[in-house]
């Protein structure tokens, strides 16, 4: 066994501080992610909302050191206790699929479509248990077909002859095949019919309660994250500006952008949404181009001056409750 | 809130041959009324038929059986027909970053419309094709427009693409959109000023959308009526009210329960997918899935066996509150 699983499990299966991500562009740095702080538990289900280029998917590379060549990071990235931003090779190929997986965006895309699905499940096992033999690996396909809710001959099929639903079914099981404590979704359920979205969060919930690994799911669409997440962290423009529990963060949301994001979501047979869509006005900044002072200001229905001087720091409200508003608080 | 009927589907069936010989039923007889001025939203999963719905309503596909009907005359398919007709009726596709031509400006864009249905020179106001340009963006809600003509694809955000597409169907002046999926690819703080723009150019301009969606928030937020489809069909629709606050139908009240927002209503999670359209089952074609049947409710009310066995009626276009279920014909008579 490597020598991450010694590690005693009052640890943090996934601990990030401060860490920052720019890439290197043609015109000049992109800053994707800036000072984000993120820790998951054992058994714990952690959200990360915010919209498209909010960094949300570069914060989900870092966690296996697979963000791109031309990023610069600071910071640090922890899974069940090894620097994952500074591990030697060894450590690190390890470290994936056995202790932290990911499960991609795009389980339409992910999946080579010339090889069957039993398969691409098998590879992982084979590579980080060359000892096993062909027999048990099949086993082992078979019993995560059927934990993800397929039956076992499905091994045979082609990614083609799946549905969505099946296919994101496969990314799951692949993800789950090194018996990984921590699992990383990206928008597991974007793309999918809202029947079939229900079905992926009740899977990956009921994952959770059984094995009791770590899962994050990043997704830009709170109300997904809200049914199923213990905890949600929302960012903006690479920074998060505010955390809680998925409750507080949906219902009572205290950041103007987390109102607006909450606020987006139609509640069926409210009548303040009927004919009333909720919206917000303008675009996310450009990223080599940040406005001064609070990056949502441009867009912000409750700016003042004092906001356009400094970025508000991200302050501690109540025991894990944090917003970077200047604010909050005001009636 | 609505005229008299603009577009009308009566009993439209699409059929399709599949390679290996067998016939996928994509829509199995479908009534629709779209009056004018009216905002109906075509809900349901992929599969479920109503993308080609909107192509049968849009003369994009022809029906193997029942016909569309524009101001009560059946659509003529010829390139001539169908010209008159597009004036009337633009759609607005689901990929606003596929349906623009990424080496065509903005300007370039919306002025194709205008040129090929030759508009300049039927303008009352006798604007040049630079200002009917300016006006569709404008009433796309992008301000200046004038900023934007010479601007690609590639410049624009997601939300400016979708205007971009609204503005290119807005300058023809037609008296109906057919909308598919129009918000699916957006963020959700950009999603509602897209939706805003459709109620306002109902409410500013008269436009009727046919809004196709899996979305049942967005039908709460803009249309006045839906219709919930299943397997090629209709199987529930009324007002909005009437079918996100009382659904009748089990497939409509299972879809209602796993909308996240919906605390009140325990999740009801349908096990497996829409079958294939090859292979409708017999009865009610929702009945292999269906809760009601599968708790008992419908033996005990006395239908199990006609969800089995016996088909449905199609679902007639009329305004009132209708569903295609055994179980709700025998509850609502009591």
């Amino acid at each position: 066994m490597s020598p991450v699983m010694t590690q005693p499990t009052t640890e943090p299966l996934l601990d990030i501080r401060d860490l920052s991500v720019s890439y290197r562009t043609s015109e000049g740095m992109l800053p994707a992610v800036r000072g984000v702080d993120l820790r998951v538990s054992p058994g714990e289900v952690v959200g990360v909302a915010g919209e498209s280029g909010c960094g949300k998917s570069t914060l989900a590379s870092t966690v296996l050191r697979l963000q791109p060549q031309d990023a610069e990071v600071t910071g640090r990235v922890e899974v069940s206790g090894t620097d994952v931003l500074t591990a030697r090779w060894g450590d690190l190929r390890v470290l994936r699929w056995a202790e932290a997986s990911i499960v991609f965006q795009g389980a339409l895309h992910s999946l080579n479509p010339v090889h069957r699905v039993g398969e691409q499940i098998a590879e992982p096992i084979r590579l980080h248990e060359p000892e096993l033999a062909e027999a048990v690996v099949a086993g082992r396909v078979g019993a995560l077909l059927e934990q993800v809710g397929l039956p076992r001959e499905r091994e045979r099929a082609y990614p083609h002859q799946l549905s969505g639903g099946q296919r994101q079914r496969v990314m799951i099981a692949m993800a789950l095949a090194c018996r990984p404590r921590l699992v990383v979704a990206d928008e597991p359920t974007t793309a999918l019919d809202v029947m079939v979205q229900a079905q992926i969060l009740e899977l990956l919930s009921g994952l959770v309660r059984e094995l009791g690994v770590g899962l994050v799911i990043i997704s830009h669409d709170l109300s997904v994250l809200a049914g199923i997440c213990d905890r949600v962290a929302v960012m903006y423009a690479g920074r998060v500006v505010e955390t809680g529990t998925s409750e507080q963060v949906f219902t009572a949301p205290v950041h103007p952008y987390a109102r607006a994001l909450s606020g987006a979501f139609t509640r069926i047979g409210d009548p303040a949404s009927r004919y009333a869509p909720a919206g917000l006005a303008g675009d996310p900044p450009d990223l080599r181009d940040l406005p001064a002072g609070c990056s949502f200001a441009p867009r912000c229905p409750r700016v003042v001056d004092a906001c356009r001087s400094a970025e508000p720091a991200l302050l501690e409200l109540a025991e894990g409750r944090r917003a970077a508003c200047i604010r909050v608080g005001e009636p | 809130m609505s005229g008299p009927t603009l577009l009308e589907a009566r009993d439209v069936s699409v059929a399709f041959t599949t390679r290996g010989g067998s016939v996928a039923r994509a829509l199995d007889g479908v009534d629709l009324a779209v009056a004018q001025g009216e905002v109906v939203a075509i809900v349901g999963e992929s599969g479920s038929g109503k993308t080609t719905l909107a192509r049968a309503l849009m003369g994009l596909q022809r029906p193997s059986a029942g016909q569309v009907l524009f101001e009560g005359a059946p659509l003529e398919y010829s390139t001539r027909g169908m010209r008159g007709f597009r004036g009337q009726v633009q759609m607005v596709l689901q990929d606003a970053a596929g349906s623009l031509n990424p080496r065509q400006t903005v300007y370039e864009s919306v002025a194709e419309g205008i040129r090929l249905h030759r508009l300049v020179a039927a303008d009352a106001d006798r604007r040049s094709e630079v200002q009917l340009v300016a006006a569709a963006l404008a009433e796309a809600g992008l301000r200046p427009p004038e900023r934007l003509f010479l601007r690609y694809p590639h410049e624009l955000s997601g939300g400016q693409k979708q205007r971009v597409l609204i503005a290119g169907a807005l300058a023809l002046r037609p008296r109906l959109l057919v909308a598919d999926e129009p918000v699916s690819s957006l963020d959700a703080s950009i999603r509602g000023e897209i939706l805003a723009l459709l109620l306002k150019l109902r409410r500013d301009l008269g436009v009727g959308v046919v809004v196709v969606t899996h979305d049942l928030g967005l039908a709460w937020n803009i249309a006045d009526r839906i219709a919930v489809m299943y397997l090629g069909r209709v199987v529930e629709c009324g007002s909005t009210e009437e079918v996100l606050e009382s659904p009748r139908h089990p497939y409509t009240q299972a879809l209602l329960s796993v909308v996240p927002e919906i605390e009140r209503l325990a999740p009801v999670v349908l096990t497996g997918e829409i079958p294939d359209p090859t292979r409708i089952p017999a009865g009610c074609r929702f009945h292999p899935r269906c809760p009601a049947l599968a708790d008992g409710s419908a033996a005990a009310a006395g239908v199990g066996d006609r969800c089995l066995g016996e088909p449905l009626p199609v679902l007639s276009a009329a305004g009132e509150h209708r569903t295609a279920c055994h179980l709700d014909a025998v509850l609502s008579r009591t």
